[in-house]
């Protein structure tokens, strides 16, 4: 089952972050055939290669690029590197360890849709990441790779690193704009808000995880058709997943996307490896931690996005938490939910006030004193972050944060509830008469 | 005390021409004030103001909103450990609590010797490494309690070296004045050169 490597392609040379190893390992290829070809030949090379993107929602990167409006200029590029989904581990490996990679793709994404500056914005936590991108746009700068006229033709562009300061919220595309015009890092409402439409300083603005950046240049050096012929129908190319938990051998790998099942990446001796210490799958979030939980019965679903969508969850940000038998589902679940109670920016109150009782709730639950009402009162808290808990979730919300915090509380309640009963039933909720102690 | 330095003034200029609005600066110059004093001073985000044109309120009001801004002294080493999914399923929380044992701090608070600080944070983007750490954003992966204990007797003895708090990359990006496309200064309406006209489908 070995298929080629995409955006992993390099992770085995260590000195792929330098331009010159880069250079001699074909970087900027893509790059050079992509000005040998006009605007629009680039674009149709992304559409025909069906694209998704990389970082949650999976929309096609080339219908995007598609939504600018004809003749407004100045047109931006952000690029999404505030990886923070927990269990997401991709785009701080594709930064440090082949960091040109992203920045020719986003040049190559600036000249197809006419984009006259790229903002590379990286979350703040992540120091080392930072460092392998300003070196890499340093010596691309230099080498006349990116900057003005690039490679002796007339596109120009800028590349701006743009540090994050720690805001899970600032993933969200409207937010992500918010923040690096210098506010608080809320999502804006959507219409009229669409970034293609109203973006960046109000300007036509392209919003692109990390990842989906690192794919165009293979996809313009080998053809979108190339790409295409990769993944199942409704999932092309390759994709990156990081499995982690109670596995043998937690990693990053990149697989054939559409065609590899959960079996095969969780189980399989050339990935994960299987669970530690011979234990029982318990279950495991199959696409970062707004994802519903799958089970035993998922596990030969393929890792493609319609049908992992048909089952009840999404593949996310490609984040595998695996689970075993031994695990408290009450405290994996307060984990998630503390999460998003954290990070709420605040903005609309069902998420703000709602995410943070579900804490509570399942707080005082953990600590024995829970009360035999609090399971139904955690669905009554859900209901009205996202009426009717379905999947995909409806949202009283202007972003999906704060439905994302229903879906462990669901998952756990329906699967496991035995064992949120018996945190109550067995709780110390005495009630010690005045005196008596 | 504590506006921005001479020096990092002329960084903070360097930052500033690179955004089309100045506002865009306020994360990246707050930061840079973070790395002069180890933490966000009232007077830096007053010199923040005049230098992005708006009111300090709105600085404060940017910065209180971000996790990494501290308004308040640190300590030289934060230990932020990882109390995200993946580390919560391999005992993050075990780690935590010998961490709070040892250095005999809860979460939030400095040592007695104003060093070493820690706190349960989210997920920091090591899932396959977990349980994992940073200190001043820098990675401690599969960290077990012994490591830990290792880590802060090196911190103190000064064997483990890392930047202090508020340096993140020791590189910068320097963009070269004739290197710089300038788009942020685009005339309005005004397609790139590379751009056909007139425009296709887009």
């Amino acid at each position: 089952m070995a298929v080629e490597k995409i955006v992993t392609r390099r992770f085995d040379n260590l000195k792929a972050h330098e331009l010159d190893e880069y250079v001699a390992t074909g970087g900027y290829e893509g790059l050079r055939r992509a000005l040998s070809m006009s605007p629009s030949e680039v674009h149709d090379e992304v559409r025909t290669a069906s694209l998704l993107g990389r970082g949650g929602a999976g929309f096609p990167a080339g219908v995007k690029w598609g939504f600018c409006p004809p003749n407004v200029w100045p047109r931006y590029l952000v690029v999404n590197g505030d990886e923070s989904e927990p269990g997401t581990y991709k785009d701080r490996q594709l930064l440090e360890r082949d960091p040109h990679q992203v920045i020719e793709g986003c040049l190559i994404t600036c000249y197809a849709v006419g984009l006259t500056q790229c903002f590379l914005y990286v979350r703040g936590e992540m120091a080392h990441a930072q460092e392998r991108i300003a070196k890499a746009l340093n010596e691309a700068y230099a080498a006349g790779y990116v900057g003005k006229n690039i490679l002796g033709s007339d596109f120009s562009v800028d590349v701006v690193l743009h540090w994050g300061a720690g805001a899970y919220i600032v993933g969200e595309e409207t937010a992500l704009i918010e923040s690096l015009e210098g506010n608080r890092g809320m999502p804006r409402l959507k219409p009229p808000f669409f970034p293609a439409a109203v973006g960046l300083y109000g300007q036509p603005t392209i919003v692109n995880n990390v990842e989906t950046m690192a794919n165009i240049p293979w996809i313009v050096e080998r053809g979108g058709d190339a790409f295409a012929a990769m993944g199942a129908e409704n999932s092309k190319g390759t994709r990156v997943f990081a499995v982690s938990g109670h596995v043998n051998n937690p990693g990053v790998y990149e697989v054939e996307f559409g065609t590899t099942t959960f079996r095969d990446i969780i189980m399989g001796d050339e990935y994960a490896g299987g669970m530690r210490d011979g234990k029982a799958l318990k279950g495991f979030v199959p696409g970062g931690a707004s994802a519903p939980w799958f089970f035993e019965e998922h596990l030969d679903l393929p890792l493609e996005k319609v049908a992992v969508d048909q089952a009840g969850s999404m593949l996310g940000s490609g984040a595998i938490v695996v689970m075993d038998e031994d695990t408290d589902m009450v405290k994996a679940c307060h984990n998630l939910v503390r999460f998003f109670a954290r990070e709420s920016c605040g903005k609309c109150t069902p998420c703000r006030e709602g995410t943070t009782w579900l804490e509570r709730i399942l707080s005082r639950i953990i600590a024995g004193q829970g009360r035999p009402s609090d399971l139904s009162l955690l669905m009554e808290v859900s209901e009205n972050i996202s009426p009717g808990i379905a999947w995909p979730p409806r949202q009283t919300t202007i972003c999906p944060l704060g439905p994302s915090a229903v879906s462990p509380i669901a998952s756990a309640l329906e699967r496991f509830r035995n064992e949120f009963e018996d945190y109550i039933t067995l709780s110390d909720r005495r009630v010690i008469p005045v005196g008596a102690a | 005390m504590s506006r921005l330095s001479e020096a990092n003034l002329r960084i903070a200029h360097d930052i500033l021409s690179r955004y089309p609005k100045k506002k865009s600066a306020t994360i990246p110059l707050l930061h840079l004030a973070q790395e002069q004093d180890g933490y966000v001073t009232d007077d830096a985000m007053e010199h923040i103001a005049e230098l992005v044109e708006v009111t300090p309120a709105e600085v404060l009001g940017t910065c209180s909103f971000y996790e990494m801004f501290k308004r308040a002294p640190v300590g030289d080493y934060r230990i932020n450990i990882c109390h995200g999914i993946a580390c919560h399923l391999l005992g993050a929380d075990d780690l935590i609590h010998h961490a709070e044992e040892t250095l005999g701090v809860r979460q939030g608070t400095v040592t007695d010797d104003g060093k070493i600080s820690i706190e349960g944070v989210e997920c920091i983007a090591a899932c396959t490494e977990a349980p994992c750490l940073q200190v001043n954003y820098r990675y401690m992966n599969n960290v077990s309690n012994e490591g830990f204990d290792v880590l802060v007797k090196g911190l103190r003895d000064g064997t483990v070296s890392v930047p202090k708090h508020g340096t993140l990359a020791l590189t910068r990006q320097q963009i070269p004045e004739d290197k710089a496309a300038g788009n942020a200064w685009v005339e309005p309406d005004d397609a790139p050169a590379w751009w056909p006209e007139p425009e296709g489908d887009a």
